[in-house]
């Protein structure tokens, strides 16, 4: 009789404590909602209320009509859906060559791979300025899509290369024998195996890509231009903040990340614990 | 694949791929090394001269540079440990209940599926000087702590609260993820063993589970403190470095270098002591797990 109490017992300590934690981890997102549910003059209110006494979408649709945050919006879409597959793709056929083949150099270019994924990423950003700027990509898209491609491949690499050496060369063996170019084991049979993998990769290459800020922020000047992390940014001003229309703006940019992780965590416990990447 | 038809076939694969990494990583860090020895403004008309270690030299007088390298190791030390005592206990926790695993895993990995930006000026706003921030509400009428509002981002030392906090809150649930895969990985018979040599749950956590943990808590570390080294957007959007550069770090003093007084050359030696911090930290990891391995 006493083992049983015991176990209820622990238990509910353990929930108790888990219910304090999620406490600490929620409240500011809830607090972020609802902030965003205010209009301006009740965002420092006296007492601060959880659920506001004139909740209105009027921050959602400033943000939505008069801030250029459609075009921010659109930007974000095209520079993640472009990052992702280019990554996806050469990052696949990367580590293809590498699980599949031995050939000169290999173990200096995995090297390589290696030292790109501990590089610290800002650490490399005058000279990504100055070859941008050289090349007339300042204020364009395209300059912002191709060091995200190059920051984000190295992981993917790593990721893919494990995956695929797991696949029993066995299966190969059969195509190869019926003349299967490497192209066609590599489109045919490598990666309809490896779906799963290649989801966990384009997951935190499109995440990556969604959230950027720094080098953004950096060369896009513009406003027309802006991606969504810079335009939240431009939002909060010097000296007074409207912060309805930030959270507003947030709250429609987290969105799309939180539906996606929540349909697809798995895949995101899989990259964390294989690749051990910092979010 | 050794048929000699296809000996190019590797090289035809990496191609695609290495084209990108060549332009943008491996040439950039080449020129970075190049520049960080010469005196180069990038608006500056007239030729940028070759000075050694003059940058680097620099640094190591410069007071603002060494505060701000100050700033950093404290801000690792803080947030570090906070990430790893929390994400470690919360990972115990939820491998020992039944119900709900799932709900409080994917709860506490909500800030760190959330960008840097929206989390930063989340943070700034709950850290708001006026009484109705919330924080202050909290310490003031909820838990009489404090009798004022506190101005939070004004001083350094509540700044930085204020950043410890953000780093903690964002990344626990990253470490609780990994903690819990490893975990996993401990085989039932060890703990039932123990059980039934009749030590409780706190000497199994103690004796039985943190040994067995040990190279992953060291993993950890090392992977999240290279991770405070580049800290930067909290800093860059909730004190901007100030007051009076009291809470620069790192990269907050770098980037203002290049792009805010355009010298490249500084900025660029700033760059080069960073990567060689965390490359002598992946190093130190790579030496002592193959230790721990043998």
């Amino acid at each position: 009789m006493n083992q049983p109490i015991k176990t209820i017992g622990k238990k509910m300590f353990l929930y108790f404590l888990l219910l304090i934690g999620l406490f600490f981890t929620v409240t500011p997102f809830l607090y972020m909602l609802s902030t965003s549910l205010k209009e301006n003059i009740f965002v420092f209110e006296f007492p601060p209320k959880f659920i506001p006494s004139n909740p209105t979408l009027q921050n959602y649709l400033t943000v939505l009509t008069t801030r250029q945050f459609d075009r921010y919006f659109m930007n974000s879409v095209f520079v993640t859906l472009l990052t992702t597959f280019s990554v996806v793709l050469m990052s696949s056929m990367m580590a293809f060559a590498f699980s599949r083949f031995t050939f000169k150099r290999k173990k200096l270019l995995s090297g390589l791979i290696r030292l790109f994924m501990m590089m610290p990423s800002m650490t490399l950003i005058v000279p990504q300025f100055i070859l941008t700027s050289k090349m007339n990509l300042l204020n364009n898209l395209w300059g912002v899509i191709m060091v995200y491609i190059a920051q984000n491949l190295s992981l993917s690499v790593f990721l893919l290369t494990g995956f695929f050496k797991q696949i029993p060369v066995e299966i190969e063996e059969a195509a190869k024998i019926d003349g299967a170019s490497p192209w066609q084991v590599f489109a045919r049979i490598i990666l309809p195996l490896s779906t799963p993998a290649l989801a966990t990769s384009a997951i935190f290459t499109s995440l990556g890509a969604w959230d950027e800020y720094v080098w953004a922020m950096t060369i896009l000047n513009k406003p027309e231009m802006r991606t969504l992390p810079v335009g939240i940014a431009s939002f909060h001003g010097q000296f007074v903040t409207d912060w309805g229309l930030v959270f507003a703006a947030s709250v429609i940019a987290i969105t799309p990340i939180i539906i996606l992780f929540i349909f697809f965590q798995k895949y995101f416990v899989k990259g964390i614990t294989a690749g051990s990447v910092k979010g | 694949m050794k048929n000699k038809k296809h000996l190019s076939a590797p090289y035809l694969f990496l191609f695609p791929g290495f084209v990108f990494l060549t332009l943008w990583l491996i040439y950039p860090m080449f020129k970075a090394l190049q520049i960080s020895f010469y005196d180069w403004n990038f608006l500056a008309t007239i030729k940028n001269t070759f000075i050694g270690f003059d940058n680097y030299i620099r640094a190591f007088k410069d007071t603002i540079f060494l505060l701000s390298l100050k700033n950093t190791i404290v801000y690792a030390i803080v947030t570090v440990s906070g990430q790893l005592i929390l994400g470690l206990s919360v990972a115990l926790a939820i491998d020992r209940i039944t119900c709900g695993k799932i709900f409080f895993r994917t709860a506490y990995y909500l800030p760190v599926v959330t960008s840097w930006v929206v989390c930063s000026l989340l943070f700034k706003f709950l850290f708001n000087a006026s009484p109705a921030g919330l924080v202050n509400y909290a310490l003031i009428d909820i838990l009489h702590i404090i009798e004022n509002g506190i101005p939070w981002l004004n001083e350094a030392g509540t700044a930085f609260l204020a950043l410890f906090t953000l780093g903690i809150w964002k990344g626990v649930g990253w470490t609780m993820v990994i903690f819990l895969a490893a975990l996993q990985s401990i085989s039932k018979e060890v703990l039932e063993a123990a059980q039934i040599d009749g030590a409780n749950e706190w000497q199994i956590i103690w004796y039985v589970i943190i040994p067995m943990l040990l190279p992953t808590i060291f993993l950890v570390i090392v992977m999240l403190t290279i991770g405070a080294f580049q800290t930067y957007i909290p800093i860059n959007l909730i004190t901007n470095g100030g007051p009076v550069h009291r809470t620069e770090v790192l990269l907050s003093y770098m980037y203002d270098q290049a792009f805010k007084n355009w010298d490249f050359g500084y900025a660029s030696a700033l760059s080069y002591i960073l990567i060689i911090i965390v490359f002598s930290i992946s190093q130190i990891q790579i030496k002592l797990s193959n230790q721990i391995e043998k």
